[in-house]
């Protein structure tokens, strides 16, 4: 037996290089992502090759430039009818370019470039030897209360890091809302998600509380990609397929052309059912939903505040856009079933929310549990499995990000000498002390608590409805009964803030750069807009309600 | 387009509001004349409205209407008929009087920073009330209305936790609440709280109504809804219509308030200034009685007519427990508060007697009730201001050393009692008659409720300001001139619309028509032309 027979057993000839088929990329109309992962990549550039003390600069400058040049590319694309009538799947399948994808990355980029004034506010925390600072750690990789950690801040070190690690999140975020199959959407949440649990440990101050917030923030996040993972070898293993279009013919049993492998699989409904909720699992976790919340508060109070405020907001939007894809494109043939898991999960997820957000004593922690609650309300809004569904959902997450990010920037302006003054005792009095930032905060609280000219009620409104006429009218109820009872911890803040005696010690109100004023500005001016004339963005979110398959 | 009248009745006071609140910290005056002009500008508004408002004409008058959230079905629609006429023009004229009762309620305690601005924001708060209250009795887009009735919450519930009685605030919080001034600053953020859960909760229930509501009609308009129905187009299930029904009710049973969901109201009568508690329970919570009438009638006749039974049991209830409560009060703020609820349980009753003259007596009775609760419960608040206390055992013969203040209360006194030729007595005997025509032993049994209220408000006087002087009222100064002009137009409106109450019913009367032939109702009797 010659050797080349020999060999043949176990290899063919390679197929001639010329005839692998290039992939063909759309590279416009997936410009905002491409010029977000640039930037971030740029931006690792400038931390090797930027003298120490123009860096900050040079990320700020990079970074904002970067968002708004992806925001504008957004924009160009939808008014170039992507969202509408040019609809359609780019890059080989992988990504989907329509309505819902371009609304919620307008949303996180806009929302992210708020959050990134926060990063760079550096008048907050007082100088530490004579240099400004933000609110990130010295260096990360020091020991806290080690000499190490002492020299970097003495050396006035800043961890400059923050603005490509969140440029790359916010990469991730982009792609994951618009990721049509499998295998992007969970590369998409590695890529999202990693960065964040690096962001999440990097505070400057109760630094062993961050980092502690960042391991468990990693621990479950991991659990939960295993989660997802295995959902979708399950469901690959159920249509032969991770594309989106695939699958959903499959489980409609709309498919053209069956092969024999396919045909021994797509009976087996066990393979469906279990990859399906499996992944549910894994989305279910990263939007907060109850019985997957338990890292929220851990992780909201101890990560640095401008980025629980980035995480709030834009993890927020990307984890729906992408639950919301995959209930409406892939598995909508399987509503009769997840819709009643999706019910439970609703009001366990509203009620648990606001019930235990009363017990709560810190501020980041009452926020996380009421991220909790907002969560179940646009829930209700998802299982209504109707375009009024879809758009109510995208004007929510549009309208509760600023929100958010508006809320916790306020929390990192109100300080005394340990940094933020987070506990509820502390903000006794503040009203009377600082009337423009309490009366500030309380326009944040009223929209979170859903009170008519805030975004907060238009959002309600528009999800509730939404359910009613889905036919979900026990949802409604719910949701208002949890409505009533969030609005008791809501009050009860500003009870504090304003009829409470100011303490001799209490907190002092930083004056914040321009920086941070305007990231509150925006998100008060966002907050008021949508509740009192939210028509043209009800409009919007209504013509970009309308998925891809 | 004509002159967009209804808002700028509205919006007025809004402008004004800011305007006020913008004032800098150190012209507390200033702020004070601004929030007093304005309001006596969105008087003259209101007088316009009612000069140009026909009784004959259509049912909804001076319309405007704009798209707003058409996505929501939502659109901006205003429209008056005489119900809200009338009671637009008692806001208006209860605001100004309300401002200058409040004069120094909020002025800056010396221990205050600089940057706090107490004064600015209590009379910004005021006018940002009547702007929405105006507005909302305006409203005929039910999501218009809805927003309305729960955003005025907000300043409502500033304007009860954040000004609390200011005089001698120790010795009055020592002797009301057996505290120090950190007790009398508890009670009053609790009073507070309990207002704004109570009044949350029951707009929420209602929310879940007015989205049922879209869901089964599609849109918002009251004029649409109502012809729909009226027209066979719109059906609604027997259940739907109670639920929906129930659910606004609910909303408006709580701002009335009715029994059992009054308990709010004592608490914050009790704990606010004067001038806040007559700006609760004579303007704001008239938004609810109104609304019983144009949404709870209005959209669900039927259903409304179901619940009556139920309705007068408690609006009944409301009467006798509320007049009993007063007389066992030893705080003469809470007294007020329960006689309210008695009168409240009045106003309920001549809606839900479903006759002319009840549903008239009950609109008159909103105005009436606002105008004589007023003058007692501000004349009742300058007496507190000058002793310090709201315990009706730390008074005694006040008349004997301030005649003109003793003087005043007493009229208050008998208006609240209905006595004969002072205006309650008008809205009272009409609604009383009203419910007697359907209902004759519901009427009886309300009668008690006028001997009861004869009997809290004599005992009051008779204890506050008969008898023997007690030593700390020895002191007491009589009405100052500032005082004197906030009691004087009251008096002189309960003497005018108890004389000749025409002008009122002239405008009332078609409109409680209209509201008659929504429910499809006749007058059981040959009909009898209401309060000639």
């Amino acid at each position: 037996m010659s050797t080349t027979a020999v060999h043949s057993l176990w290899t063919t000839a390679a197929e001639p290089l010329d005839k692998i088929p290039a992939p063909h990329i759309e590279y416009a109309q997936l410009a905002p992502t491409l010029i977000v992962v640039g930037a971030a990549i740029l931006g690792v550039l400038v931390e090797a090759f930027v003298p120490r003390k123009s860096r900050h600069y040079t990320q700020v400058f990079l970074a904002v430039v970067a968002l708004t040049a992806a925001f504008a590319a957004v924009v160009g694309l939808a008014v170039g009818g992507y969202g509408t009538t040019k609809a359609h799947i780019a890059a080989m399948g992988a990504i989907a370019v329509d309505g819902p994808a371009l609304f919620l990355q307008g949303t996180i980029l806009l929302a992210s470039l708020v959050a990134v004034f926060t990063f760079a506010e550096r008048r907050l925390d007082p100088a530490a030897h004579g240099k400004r600072v933000d609110s990130f750690a010295a260096q990360a990789a020091s020991v806290p209360g080690s000499d190490s950690e002492k020299a970097a801040v003495k050396a006035g070190f800043t961890t400059t890091e923050v603005f490509p690690l969140a440029l790359f999140a916010v990469a991730g975020m982009l792609v994951f809302p618009a990721a049509n199959d499998l295998l992007t959407l969970f590369i998409a949440l590695e890529v999202f998600s990693l960065p964040l649990y690096l962001l999440c440990a990097l505070a400057r101050r109760k630094r062993l509380m961050s980092q502690e917030a960042a391991v468990k923030y990693f621990l479950l996040g991991a659990f939960s990609s295993a989660f997802l993972l295995f959902g979708i070898a399950l469901l690959y293993g159920y249509a032969g397929s991770v594309s989106y279009a695939r699958i959903a013919d499959v489980v409609d049993g709309t498919v053209q052309t069956i092969d024999p492998a396919l045909a021994g699989t797509m009976g087996n409904d066990a393979l469906l059912l279990i990859g399906g909720a499996l992944i549910l699992t894994g989305m279910l976790f990263k939007v907060g939903a109850v019985p997957f919340h338990m890292w929220t508060p851990d992780v909201y109070q101890g990560a640095p505040t401008p980025i629980t405020g980035f995480m709030a907001a834009a993890t927020k939007v990307a984890a729906f856009g992408a639950l919301l894809r995959l209930l409406y494109v892939v598995l909508p043939g399987l509503r009769w079933d997840w819709r009643p898991v999706m019910w439970a999960i609703a009001i366990v997820t509203m009620l648990g929310g606001a019930i235990v957000a009363i017990t709560q004593t810190d501020i980041k922690r009452l926020l996380a549990y009421s991220s909790i609650a907002h969560a179940g309300f646009i829930l209700a809004g998802v299982i209504a499995v109707t375009p009024d569904g879809v758009s109510s959902v995208l004007f929510y997450l549009l309208a509760y990000s600023f929100v958010t990010i508006g809320a916790f920037a306020v929390v990192t302006l109100v300080r005394d000498a340990g940094g933020e003054a987070t506990h509820l005792s502390k903000w006794a009095g503040l009203g009377r002390r600082s009337p423009l930032v309490a009366a500030v905060f309380a326009v944040f609280l009223l929209a979170f608590a859903g009170i008519p000219l805030t975004s907060g009620f238009s959002g309600k409104f528009a999800v509730f409805r939404a359910a009613a006429e889905g036919g979900a009218g026990a949802l409604v109820v719910v949701g208002v009964i949890s409505s009533a009872i969030a609005a008791f911890f809501y009050i009860r803040v500003i009870v504090l803030m304003f009829f409470s005696e100011p303490k001799p010690e209490g907190p002092t109100v930083a004056v914040p750069s321009p920086l941070t004023t305007t990231t509150i500005a925006v998100g008060v001016a966002v907050t008021l807009v949508l509740g009192v004339a939210p028509q043209y963005f009800l409009d919007l979110a209504g013509q970009a309600s309308v998925f891809v398959r | 387009m004509s002159f967009p009248l209804l808002t700028a009745t509205a919006a007025l006071p809004a402008l004004g509001a800011i305007a006020t609140a913008a004032v800098p910290a150190g012209r507390r005056t200033a702020a004070k004349w601004l929030a007093l002009l304005v309001s006596l500008g969105t008087l003259v508004l209101a007088a316009v409205i009612a000069v140009r408002f026909e009784p004959g004409g259509d049912r909804y008058q001076l319309t405007e209407s704009h798209a707003w959230i058409a996505d929501f079905g939502v659109r901006y629609e205003l429209g008056v008929d005489g119900i809200a006429v009338a009671l637009i023009a008692l806001t208006a004229v209860l605001i100004p009087v309300i401002i200058l009762a409040g004069w120094h309620d909020a002025d800056p305690l010396e221990t205050d920073s600089q940057r706090w601005r107490p004064t600015q924001g209590f009379f910004a708060l005021i006018l940002s009330v009547e702007a929405m209250v105006i507005l909302s009795f305006e409203a005929t887009d039910v999501f218009l209305f809805y927003i309305l009735f729960e955003a005025m919450l907000i300043p409502m519930y500033f304007l009860i936790g954040g000004f609390g009685d200011r005089a001698a605030p120790a010795r009055q919080g020592a002797a009301a609440t057996g505290g120090g001034e950190e007790n009398a600053a508890a009670q009053r953020s609790y009073a507070a709280v309990k207002f704004l859960l109570y009044n949350l909760a029951g707009g929420l229930i209602m929310l879940a109504a007015v989205i049922g509501l879209y869901v089964v009609a599609g849109n918002f308009s009251l004029t649409e809804i109502a012809e729909a129905r009226a027209n066979g187009t719109l059906e609604m299930a027997t259940n739907t219509e109670r639920l929906l029904f129930l659910g606004f009710f609910f909303a408006f049973a709580v701002k009335a308030p009715l029994w059992p969901l009054h308990t709010w109201l004592p608490n914050a009568m009790g704990e606010s200034t004067a001038p806040v508690a007559v700006l609760i329970t004579a303007v704001v919570d008239k938004v609810g009685t109104f609304a019983m009438l144009r949404f709870c009638l209005g959209l669900f006749p039927e259903a409304s007519e179901w619940a009556t039974p139920v309705i007068l049991a408690l609006a009944l209830i409301s009467i006798v427990y509320g007049a009993l409560l007063a007389v066992g009060q030893r705080d003469i703020k809470r007294l007020i508060a329960y006689a309210s609820i008695s009168h409240f349980g009045f106003i309920i009753m001549g809606i839900f007697a479903m006759t002319t003259q009840g549903q008239a007596g009950a609109t008159l009775y909103m105005v009436n009730h606002g105008i004589s609760t007023a003058a007692l419960m501000l004349v009742a608040g300058f007496l507190i201001s000058r002793r310090g206390s709201r315990l009706i055992a730390d008074y005694g013969g006040v008349q004997k050393v301030a005649p003109i203040l003793a003087g005043t209360f007493l009229i208050g006194g008998l208006a609240t009692l209905s006595l004969p030729g002072l205006a309650p007595f008008v809205s009272e005997f009409l609604v009383l008659v009203g419910t007697f025509a359907r209902y004759p032993v519901v009427g009886v049994i309300a009668t008690l409720g006028i001997v009861l209220a004869a009997l809290y408000t004599l005992v009051l006087y008779q204890r506050t300001m008969t008898g023997p002087v007690k030593e700390e009222v020895r002191t007491l100064p009589d009405l100052r001139l500032r005082e004197l002009v906030v009691v004087t137009p009251l008096i002189a409106l309960l003497i005018f619309l108890g004389v000749y109450p025409k002008p009122l019913t002239d405008i009332v009367n078609p409109a409680v028509e209209h509201t008659m032939s929504d429910v499809q109702k006749k007058d059981p009797q040959p009909e009898v032309e209401a309060a000639k």
